[in-house]
């Protein structure tokens, strides 16, 4: 029972939701390879080598793979589905867009999402927004599964895999035209240690530059935010964690003026430490906080920054 | 331009889910069903082609139980034509859902399917992506954005990192992120004139769509509780605590 793990990488670097999506499959099969998808993506291929417990790496380039068009990037999974028996996916954006296409190209039942891997055909996925988690048992030939990465640990990586190149597809239909990536020295959201994340109490994109960032910077943070500070234009959509956003498990995640609702607590409900700093002491937030502070944010996060430099941070 | 609607009757997004104690899935007896969110937003999406003059007829399609009526005519009341309910008592998995669809959007010979990225139930985020697959058409998802000329579709995606802008051919799939429009309510006029509108009422069979399902569900469980901590009176408390849990 072999199993082809597709990486997270932005042609350059290769993403550690691929490590961990490597320790999902190792809980599948001991035979795990990796599927490169990209243009120009060497360094990728010779950095998934390296993960521990992987098998053999393939390299499939192309313009379309290249920019990530689902319909070429399923084409070599599906080219390539002969030989294993499951294929799973790091649920990214990427991950979510392709993966479904897999599925009803060899007509199975997609996996989407898992946090658990119980056995080789039975998986543990949130459902309802994570209020609840649903076992499924599989019993299609091939399994297309998309992983949750924050629930598995990252791979380690001593290994030294083979790369093989092949060839990859392309999208007749679908044509890119651009892309515009949010610039950033700060660590990725899903990847970072502490998350600091603003609301809607912060009332304008400039407050939330003002309050959440430098809070972040001091703290070697990523910055998320709630849908209602994306949706008013506060912080970028890449930003959104939540049900329908990114999920995280930093160690310690901040939430400032945020309500959490229940799509908001999908996405931060499994970080180790919340802490919250919100002025409406019954806000939902406080429910899974570990520390709350009923405050106004204005007055709380310059306190807070004070109180971090005299901790010598 | 003929634009088919794809909308699921879930639990209201308001309604926290209850796992059943039987464990054998989420209670959904006497809790509010509305239309998926996501769903709403494509709804509003096709509408708003109709008033620009891009689309001529608007057309939802649910799956569902015989209550998924209401929510076809909770679209056709934001400004659908007509409905068609494929009458199920399951909850159909993804790809039957697909494979539905792809005989409906080929019976009715649209243009553009306009669904939403996700249904906030199964949280699958699959069937805009599998129905493309099945039709040969292209796909774009997670769309903030989409601009209609001539044959083809700009679309703007919401993707990790950022945004990505794509132009799909014509006919395509195309699934509605949260920031692509804000939907309306609907008018009460509007909520009388829906009434009038022709609902078809189909089943899986009228299609030959086999919807068994492809995954048993073993159980349903509730996740671990995470429970409230304590209150700290100042930031220099919150410090020395987070340096006390060693996550400074
Ligand atoms: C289909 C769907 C999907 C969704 N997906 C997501 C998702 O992925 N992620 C997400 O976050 N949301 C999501 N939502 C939205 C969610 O339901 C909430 O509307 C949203 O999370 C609220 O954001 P908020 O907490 O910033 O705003 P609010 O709920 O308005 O909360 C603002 C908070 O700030 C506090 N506050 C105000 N002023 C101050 C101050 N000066 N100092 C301190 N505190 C202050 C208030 O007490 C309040 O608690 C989704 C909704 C739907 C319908
Ligand atoms: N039973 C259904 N009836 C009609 N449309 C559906 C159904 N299930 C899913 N869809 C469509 O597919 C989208 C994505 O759902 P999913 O892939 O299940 O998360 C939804 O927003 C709907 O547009």
């Amino acid at each position: 029972m072999a199993v082809l793990v597709v990486a997270d990488s932005d042609n350059t670097h290769l993403r550690d939701n691929t490590n961990k999506t490597v320790t999902a499959a190792l809980a599948i099969s001991s035979d795990v390879d990796v599927l490169v998808l990209g243009q120009g993506a060497d360094a990728v291929a010779a950095a998934a080598g390296k993960i521990d417990g992987v098998r053999k790496v393939i390299l499939a380039e192309g313009p379309d793979l290249g920019h990530g068009i689902a319909e070429a990037e399923a084409d070599v999974i599906v080219g390539l589905m002969g030989g294993y028996d499951a294929v799973l996916v790091p649920a990214t954006s990427a991950g979510k867009n392709f993966a479904p296409r897999v599925a009803a190209a060899l007509d199975v039942a997609p996996i989407s999402e898992i946090i658990e891997v119980v056995d080789a055909n039975t998986f543990v996925r949130p459902i309802y927004a994570g209020n609840a988690l649903e076992t499924v048992q599989s019993s299609d030939a091939k399994k297309v599964i998309t992983v949750r990465p924050t629930a598995f640990k990252a791979a380690g990586e001593g290994g030294s895999a083979s790369v093989e190149k092949i060839s990859g597809g392309t999208a007749a239909k679908t044509h890119f035209v651009s892309e515009e990536m949010v610039k950033s020295d700060r660590p990725e959201l899903t990847a970072a240690k502490i998350v600091v994340s603003g609301g809607r109490a912060m009332g304008s994109a400039e407050e939330f530059h003002r309050v959440i960032e430098p809070l972040a910077d001091k703290l070697g943070a990523a910055v998320g935010a709630s849908r209602a500070a994306v949706d008013a234009g506060y912080a970028p959509n890449d930003y959104q964690v939540g049900q329908t956003g990114k999920v995280v498990a930093p160690g310690l995640y901040i939430a400032i003026g945020i309500s959490g609702a229940i799509q908001h607590l999908a996405g931060m409900k499994d970080s180790k430490v919340i802490v919250a700093i919100n002025k409406d002491a019954d806000a939902p937030i406080f429910q899974v906080a570990d520390f709350g502070l009923v405050a106004d944010y204005k007055a709380a996060v310059p306190e807070l920054m004070d109180a971090l430099t005299a901790a010598g941070l | 331009m003929k634009v088919l609607v794809p909308v699921k009757r879930v639990i209201d997004y308001n309604v926290k889910a209850r796992v059943k104690p039987d464990q054998t899935g989420v209670d959904l007896a006497n809790v509010k069903m509305s239309m998926n969110p996501f769903c709403e937003i494509a709804v509003e999406e096709a509408v708003r082609l109709k008033e620009k003059g891009v689309a001529t007829e608007v057309v939802i399609v649910s799956i569902g139980p015989i209550q998924a009526q209401e929510t076809i005519r909770t679209a056709l009341a934001m400004g659908g034509d007509r409905g068609i309910l494929i009458q199920t008592d399951i909850d159909p998995e993804p790809l039957a859902v697909a494979k539905m669809l792809k005989a409906v959007a080929a019976n009715e010979a649209a243009d553009l399917v306009l669904m939403g990225k996700q249904a906030i139930d199964g949280d699958n985020n699959a069937v805009g992506q599998m129905l493309s697959a099945l039709l040969g058409w292209p796909q774009a998802t997670f769309a903030s954005k989409i601009e209609i000329a001539g044959s083809k579709a700009t679309v703007t995606r919401e993707v990790d990192g950022g945004l990505q802008v794509l132009d799909v051919d014509l006919p395509a799939v195309i699934t509605a992120d949260l920031r692509l429009n804000e939907p309306r309510y609907a008018s009460l006029p509007n909520i009388m004139k829906a009434k009038k509108k022709e609902i078809a009422i189909k089943t899986a069979d009228d299609y030959g769509v086999d919807i068994a399902p492809r995954l048993k569900v073993i159980k349903v469980t509730e996740p671990a509780k995470r429970t409230a901590g304590i209150k700290v009176e100042t930031a220099a408390d919150l410090v020395s605590k987070l340096k006390e849990a060693g996550v400074l």
